[in-house]
């Protein structure tokens, strides 16, 4: 098996709140991130499939077609968005990198068909990020 | 809220500094200095460790988190942070007293000090000594790495 990644990097802005919790509820929990006027992170994308090289084109799958994936997705979604406001997946959701990471792992599993989506990561900042794993694999659950 | 068939992690870095000397009682002057090296320098020497801590568990639909982020960095502050930075391991942290403090003891280390974490299960901890040098323990976590 071989593990190919592929990173993108697209910019927007979000802002944590729960209309069901209070005002003070909302400041307490979110913090900075509880500003109503948003505020926003450069966010940088890995894409990992897993799969055997093709035998004539030596690819677990063709980067043009991922890079051309990746760009319909997410970049054109969510690059230079307000994510609470203009990314319907994420309608009724707090944007969290959790919440990200796994919005994006459901709009790309099903399209890649050449290989097997293996890893989703996506950092807010060097020192944050969120992994997403297919259920089941090596042990996770 | 169920993750559906996505297992999710999250992953916060943190940072500190600390020297340390590896050498082993158990050896001799001469293989202490042939195994380590530079690193046997009777006086210490540092650097700048990048912890990587991963969790899993379910996304709070109320906060979207698996776990907040005060909560976690209270825990790895108190629990790791603060007994190490700016600390000499060998001598002001009482765990590497009588164990060569080397990355992968000291990851070992840092793993065994924040599985306790109450509010999600911990996956993995990654420590980076230098650039070109990083550890990672899973306890008894079956893992595939990438």
């Amino acid at each position: 098996m071989v593990y190919l990644t592929r990173k993108i990097e697209f910019s927007a802005s979000h802002v944590y709140h729960n209309p069901a919790l209070s005002a003070a509820e909302n400041k307490r929990i979110f913090g900075k991130c509880n500003n109503p006027h948003g505020h926003g992170h450069n966010y940088t994308l890995e894409v990992t499939v897993a799969g055997e090289p093709d035998p004539v084109t030596g690819m677990v799958l063709d980067l043009k077609d991922l890079k051309e994936l990746l760009e319909r997705e997410v970049m054109q979604r969510m690059d230079h968005r307000h994510l609470n406001i203009e990314v319907p997946e994420l309608a009724g959701q707090i944007p969290t990198c959790e919440n990200i990471a796994r919005v994006i792992w459901n709009l790309l599993d099903p399209k890649i068909t050449q290989g097997k989506l293996h890893r989703v990561r996506l950092y807010e900042n060097s020192d944050l990020f969120a992994d997403c794993y297919r259920n089941g694999s090596a042990g996770r659950s | 809220m169920n993750n559906g068939s996505v297992h999710v992690e999250l992953g916060r870095r943190y940072h500190f500094a600390a020297s340390h000397r590896l050498h082993s009682p158990q050896l001799s002057e001469e293989e202490n200095c042939r195994i380590y090296g530079k690193c046997n320098n009777p006086y210490g020497h540092g650097h700048n460790y990048t912890v990587e801590v991963r969790l899993s568990g379910q996304i709070d639909p109320t906060t979207g988190m698996i776990s907040n982020l005060a909560d976690l960095d209270e825990f790895v502050n108190e629990r790791v942070i603060e007994p190490f930075d700016h600390r000499s391991l060998n001598e002001e942290v009482p765990a590497f007293r009588n164990v060569v403090p080397t990355t992968e003891i000291l990851c070992i280390e840092i793993f065994r000090r924040l599985q306790s974490f109450p509010h999600a299960r911990l996956e993995a901890v990654k420590v980076v000594e230098t650039s070109n040098n990083s550890f990672e323990y899973t306890g008894n976590n079956q893992r595939t790495q990438t």
